[in-house]
């Protein structure tokens, strides 16, 4: 399947210079947006929705019904928020966005201000991401220099100003709520909803949060039509993807692909399979919050959002991390345990308390310390955590450790310090494994 | 105790800033950055100074800074050396990275040399997987690393002055599979019982 380039076509063809905005002009940039601001905010927002677009921050919500949630009437200051807080382990498909085509993000941002009538907007990166910054910041300044923002932007009387934020090391900051609390100069506290941010989100005004990449893809929806964006991918999940690919493979890196791509096809062909003298273990397909698949479960898997939901798994943010059979299933349960123990932010007891029991458990069991019982706790704690907090950060917690000792029960039973019942453990998994995603 | 005061040029930038949001706490990430590039970490001194400029109590800064790990509440070394640990990186060997730094500077984790030169932190995930391991120093990043390219850097880094504008990353040509299975010996039981350190 030979992938069509929506978003990576000019960085691949003109890496090194695809960044600064003659280059984007040069290759049909800012033509969109010219296009927009002569049609009315609401055939915007239907052009998004025909489309199909879903967000590509992890959740994967329809984008034109997310923009039409916010409010027309509303006498409040409206406000576009960029989600460039790129943090979900496993992903870097936005930083090679922000690096490679900054003003392809700048134009889609500039789209979803004017259908929704926003005349300032936010672009919050993760404060780690030192170099993106640079590029972006040299992009808004081109942008600015050429009218295309400021007052009255590509000679139109339409205001549009930009504020350029950037955080200090928090992965919750990501969460759209969080985000919201941590641009107000706060802790990154994700909020209860409702309200929902389209109705009450940053300074209390309706709030649009999109993911960096989604906002990418706006400019050729609203430049070729939603009819052309359909063509791609399945009747479900429309268009192309990024997926940011690590792991022991021949070609790590980002890759744009059709919707309903063959998962090991990909592996074997742009991937190159695995590295020599590595086997695969498994594939967490969507980012370090989604459950892992074993390599059968990888056969036949297709890549969109109902293809992998099939396999029990999401495509959550597209972190597409490959396992080697060098690393035990025990160990790398345990690294990511160790990451959400860190990031809960502690406002919920479950996820608080969740996420460092799991840790201190699987840590005990790596150190042969374990039991069955100890198991069974894990399996008991994730499922007194999906579903049960403000954010769905405990989720993110609660899938992986599920999923890892239901797909790989005899490494977790090989390290425990007494004989395991592999029955009663399969018992127990039975119990919990109802928290995992599965086809709806 | 000495009045804590920042130069003219970084205040004219924070109030244009602070002038940019609608809100004045909201400029509460950036203002802090500012300070902790001028003075290298937020003393509680600093904490007042930014509450006051922000119409904010101190004790919401602190949480602030507390909340973020990029802040420092105590001095780093010269150059502070943050190792990505999480699953991407350990999958490529990022133990075998912190164990090189560890051995060559002789401290662990969370400290600094006595010199004050390097300061070495476990950090999670820095969105460099498909490059890794990786680590950032300063502002910069360095991508695909190998022990020995760690030896190289640690020479190097002692000879040449910080520069917080040098922000473009160095990334290295990825290790093939012989150089990665010596980072990452094949071996049937778990990561942490070869003598790493369970994270």
């Amino acid at each position: 399947m030979s992938a069509p380039k929506i978003l990576m076509q000019r960085g691949l063809e003109r890496p090194g210079e695809s960044h600064v905005l003659e280059a984007y002009e040069a290759a049909g940039g800012y033509r969109a947006i010219r296009k927009a601001l002569g049609m009315s905010p609401e055939a915007i927002v239907d052009e998004v929705k025909k489309s199909g677009l879903r967000g590509r921050g992890g959740a994967g919500f329809p984008t034109g019904t997310k923009w039409s949630f916010i409010p027309r009437d509303s006498d409040k200051p409206r406000y576009l928020l960029c989600n460039s807080d790129e943090s979900e382990p496993g992903t870097f498909k936005d930083r090679w966005l922000l690096e490679n085509d900054p003003h392809l993000v700048l134009e889609g941002m500039m789209i979803a201000a004017v259908a929704i009538g926003s005349h300032l907007m936010f672009n919050y990166f993760r404060g780690e991401f030192t170099y993106p910054l640079a590029r972006w910041r040299a992009a808004v300044e081109e942008a600015y220099r050429k009218g295309y923002l400021g007052k009255g932007i590509f000679g139109s009387d339409y205001d549009l100003e930009l504020v350029t934020h950037y955080g200090a090391g928090a992965y919750i900051a990501g969460e759209e709520t969080g985000m919201l609390e941590s641009l107000e100069g706060k802790k990154a506290f994700p909020r209860n909803k409702p309200p929902f941010p389209a109705v009450e989100g940053l300074f209390r005004s309706p709030t649009l949060i999109n993911n960096t990449e989604t906002l990418a893809t706006i400019p050729w929806i609203v430049d070729n039509g939603a009819d052309a964006y359909t063509q791609y991918g399945t009747e479900k999940s429309r268009g192309t993807k990024l997926w940011s690919c690590s792991g022991p493979i021949g070609r790590p890196g980002v890759y744009e692909l059709e919707m309903g791509h063959d998962l090991m096809e990909f592996l074997e062909g742009d991937l190159g399979g695995m590295m020599e003298g590595v086997e695969l273990k498994g594939i967490i397909p969507g980012g370090s919050s989604v459950p892992v698949l074993t390599p059968e479960e990888c056969r036949g898997a297709k890549m969109d959002y109902e293809g992998l939901r099939e396999r029990g798994s999401l495509v959550g943010s597209g972190g597409f991390i490959v396992i080697g059979d060098n690393i035990s299933a025990v160990d790398c349960l345990l690294n990511l345990a160790h990451f959400y123990a860190h990031e809960s932010c502690g406002q919920c007891t479950p996820c608080r308390e969740g996420c460092g029991w799991i840790e201190q458990l699987v840590e005990k069991i790596l150190d042969g310390r374990g039991t069955q019982a100890d198991l069974e706790t894990v399996l008991r704690v994730s499922d007194n955590m999906a579903g049960k907090t403000i954010c769905a950060l405990a989720d993110a917690m609660a899938w992986p450790a599920v999923a890892f000792i239901k797909k790989y029960p005899e490494e977790f039973a090989a390290l425990c310090a007494e004989p395991v019942d592999m029955d009663g453990l399969a018992a127990a998994v039975g119990r919990h494994d109802h928290i995992l995603p599965r086809a709806s | 105790m000495a009045a804590f005061t920042m130069p003219d040029d970084a205040v004219r930038w924070i109030d244009a800033t602070v002038a940019r949001y609608p809100d004045r706490q909201a400029a509460m990430l950036p203002v802090l950055w500012a300070v902790q590039r001028e003075k290298g970490w937020i003393s509680p001194e600093a904490m007042v100074w930014v509450g006051d400029r922000l119409g904010c109590s101190a004790s919401a800064v602190q949480a602030v800074v507390r909340f973020y790990t990029m802040f420092d509440e105590a001095p780093v070394g010269r150059w502070k050396l943050q190792v990505c640990r999480t699953l991407s990186c350990e999958l490529m060997g990022a133990r075998a990275i912190v164990d090189r730094i560890r051995d060559r500077l002789g401290i662990e984790p969370g400290e600094t040399t006595p010199d004050g030169e390097f300061t070495l932190q476990e950090v999670e995930c820095l969105a460099s997987c498909g490059t890794a391991p990786m680590m950032q120093c300063n502002f910069k990043f360095y991508e695909n690393l190998t022990p020995e390219r760690i030896d190289a850097l640690l020479d190097e880094l002692r000879g040449r002055t910080p520069d917080h504008d040098d922000v473009e990353p160095v990334i290295y040509e990825r290790p093939g599979a012989e150089a990665y299975h010596l980072m990452f010996p094949r071996a049937i039981e778990p990561v942490s019982a070869r003598g790493g350190e369970a994270p």
